[in-house]
């Protein structure tokens, strides 16, 4: 076993990693451009947000790993802060992406079929509420339920708020991040403070915003429903896919020979947390689908008919047998855990989960059921998901190569975290 | 023949016990047990005690409780006297799902409680097993089985060497037994 580690140690992004990167982005644009070419427009931009979204989703988790962590004091996790903290750095480039594929999707129009089946020039994405003279009375696309919440879901106050959420989470993600690097020089308490009350901000800004983030960037497609539990229940899928990628990153690193003071121990904790908040995943899942059904109330039943459609039903279950029964059987045990090749595995099932965990929230009303069920998920969703992780891996590990040294090495806690045994 | 059933080493601090550990392991003389007033890192694995099986316990107890209420809830609601409730069919499956889920964390947390208070002799109505009372207060004990084929006089010497502050040879196993 090396007993000492050279805490000094940087990420070099070349080789391999980064040819296969600029690959997958190049596959993903091919993916777009096919589509765009092809006539599949709607579904393009449908892919492009939820990739966008999931995309910006594991950054935020990056941050929001951190700013638990900080805030609970914890000592187990300080030697692997710096990948998350990559992710958080790359969140600003995921937010641009975001923010521009939505604003692209309201603002640029094509003919369509609207809610009702009727053909009308349509924006590609949220054509539900932003149609033309959807909140006009008089107007052949009038719709009183979106008029009555068009106080709230107007373009305007839509883009706003947005840029708000995005901005104030980057923001306070860099300054997160600043601290840490700023205590590699400085050592001390001084920094770890500054985190500490910057964490506070975050979670509290984070836990107001992030179910309101969720509304508007996913269940605002399908605008004449709404569920209290969906931002919650994003925020799980949130949380459950961070810290599957988080784990499946720090994996990979280890393999490639880097951050070798992360032990079987710290993956353990990660397991845990995955398998714990997989369980909870289930639960705000089944909460709201529970609620739904037993109620079976029309406006509310909406969201659950279109997904019961023979397109999209096999799909809606598979959500749960994976994202629920995958967990439960693969990580229950604390030897499964501690097997780095059976965690890495549960990481990609996971990864791949809320991929369609995420679909099934926005395919079904944003571009409505394709012919089979097979012809749901085709080259174009791959093409754009491995275009998207290609992006991902390119932005988060140049992040990581940029970083002095691959651990907080005067973070006040690192020797427990050096020494964590359970 | 000396009446001496157990050797117990008290110590006052858990690194001068664990260097007594060491010693004692050095010399090759078994230890029957420690007994501790908190938990002390690293020991399981030092002592060599096997992984607990309480978690397959709390499994099996799950099961039983889930498979108990799920059984219950279909007799009832299904069998004994199907109820039209919102227009559901009798068997609605999601709504057997909160109350199994209930019954399951209940059958396994008493269950647990249960077995875990049956291993180690603490159910009510039983004398608990306790080799020296002080070892729930401030005094960290080895306890070592005074059958083996040390002599006592050297397992007293390796305690003290290693920082006993008293070294007791007991008659008795338990002292809490009357």
């Amino acid at each position: 076993m090396k007993t000492s580690h050279s805490f000094d140690e940087q990420f070099h992004f070349q080789g391999k990693a980064k040819t296969w990167s600029l690959v997958l982005i190049v596959i993903g644009l091919i993916g777009i451009l096919g589509g765009f070419a092809l006539g599949y427009g709607e579904r393009t931009f449908a892919n492009l947000l939820l990739m966008g979204y999931y995309f910006t989703c594991v950054c935020i988790c990056g941050v929001f790993f951190c700013a638990v962590q900080y805030v609970a004091q914890a000592g187990w996790s300080a030697s692997i802060l710096r990948i998350p903290q990559a992710f958080g750095k790359a969140l600003p480039v995921a937010a641009v992406i975001l923010l521009a594929i939505i604003f692209l999707g309201l603002s640029i129009h094509h003919t369509g079929i609207n809610e009702y089946g009727k053909q009308t020039v349509l924006p590609y994405l949220y054509k539900g509420w932003s149609l033309s003279g959807v909140t006009t009375k008089g107007d052949p696309n009038y719709d009183h339920l979106i008029a009555a919440k068009s106080r709230f879901l107007n373009v305007p106050f839509f883009a706003i708020r947005l840029v708000l959420y995005l901005v104030s989470y980057a923001i306070l993600g860099r300054l997160i991040v600043k601290y840490s690097e700023n205590e590699d020089s400085l050592g001390g308490m001084f920094n770890y403070k500054k985190s500490f009350n910057v964490s506070v901000i975050f979670l509290v800004v984070f836990g107001f915003t992030i179910p309101l983030f969720a509304f508007d960037t996913i269940m605002s497609l399908e605008a004449q429903w709404f569920s209290t539990m969906f931002g919650w229940y994003n925020f799980a899928a949130l949380w459950v896919g961070g810290l599957s990628v988080i784990t499946y990153t720090i994996i990979k690193l280890r393999e490639n020979g880097y951050v070798q003071w992360i032990t079987e121990d710290h993956l353990h904790n990660l397991g845990q947390l995955i398998f714990g908040f997989s369980v909870f995943w289930t639960y705000l899942w089944f909460a709201q689908f529970l609620l739904t059904w037993y109620a079976n109330i029309p406006e509310e039943a909406a969201y659950f008919y279109r997904r019961w459609e023979p397109q999209f039903i096999w799909w809606f279950w598979l959500n749960i047998v994976i994202n629920f029964g995958g967990p439960l059987l693969v990580l229950m045990s604390r030897d499964s855990k501690r097997a780095v090749k059976v965690l890495k595995a549960a990481c990609v099932m996971l990864i791949l989960g809320h991929w369609l965990d995420y679909w099934q929230m926005i395919m079904p009303g944003a571009t409505g059921p394709q012919a089979h069920w097979y012809n749901e998920i085709g080259p174009l969703e791959i093409a754009i998901f491995l275009g998207f992780a290609g992006l991902f891996m390119f932005t988060v590990l140049t992040a990581l190569s940029k970083f002095k040294s691959l651990i907080p090495k005067k973070h006040p806690l690192l020797e427990e975290s050096l020494h964590h045994h359970i | 023949m000396s009446k001496t059933k157990y050797i117990l080493g008290l110590f006052e601090d858990p690194d001068e016990m664990m260097h007594g550990i060491d010693l004692l392991q050095k010399n090759s003389v078994p230890i029957y047990d420690v007994f501790t007033p908190m938990p002390i890192h690293g020991i399981e694995r030092k002592l060599g005690i096997k992984d607990s099986r309480l978690g397959y316990a709390a499994f099996m107890f799950g099961c039983l409780g889930g498979t108990t209420i799920f059984s219950m809830a279909y007799y009832m609601l299904v069998h004994d006297w199907p109820m039209n409730i919102g227009g559901k069919p009798a068997f609605a499956i999601p709504d057997f799902i909160p109350i199994t889920f209930e019954w399951t964390v209940l059958f396994t947390a008493f269950g647990m409680t249960l077995t875990f208070f049956f291993a180690t002799h603490l159910f009510p109505g039983r004398t608990p097993r306790v080799m020296d009372l002080r070892a729930t207060d401030d005094r960290f004990v080895i306890a070592i089985d005074a059958k083996g084929s040390t002599p006592h006089e050297d397992i007293t010497k390796i305690l003290k060497d290693a920082g006993a502050v008293e070294v007791k040879h007991n008659d008795r196993k338990y002292v809490s037994y009357e």
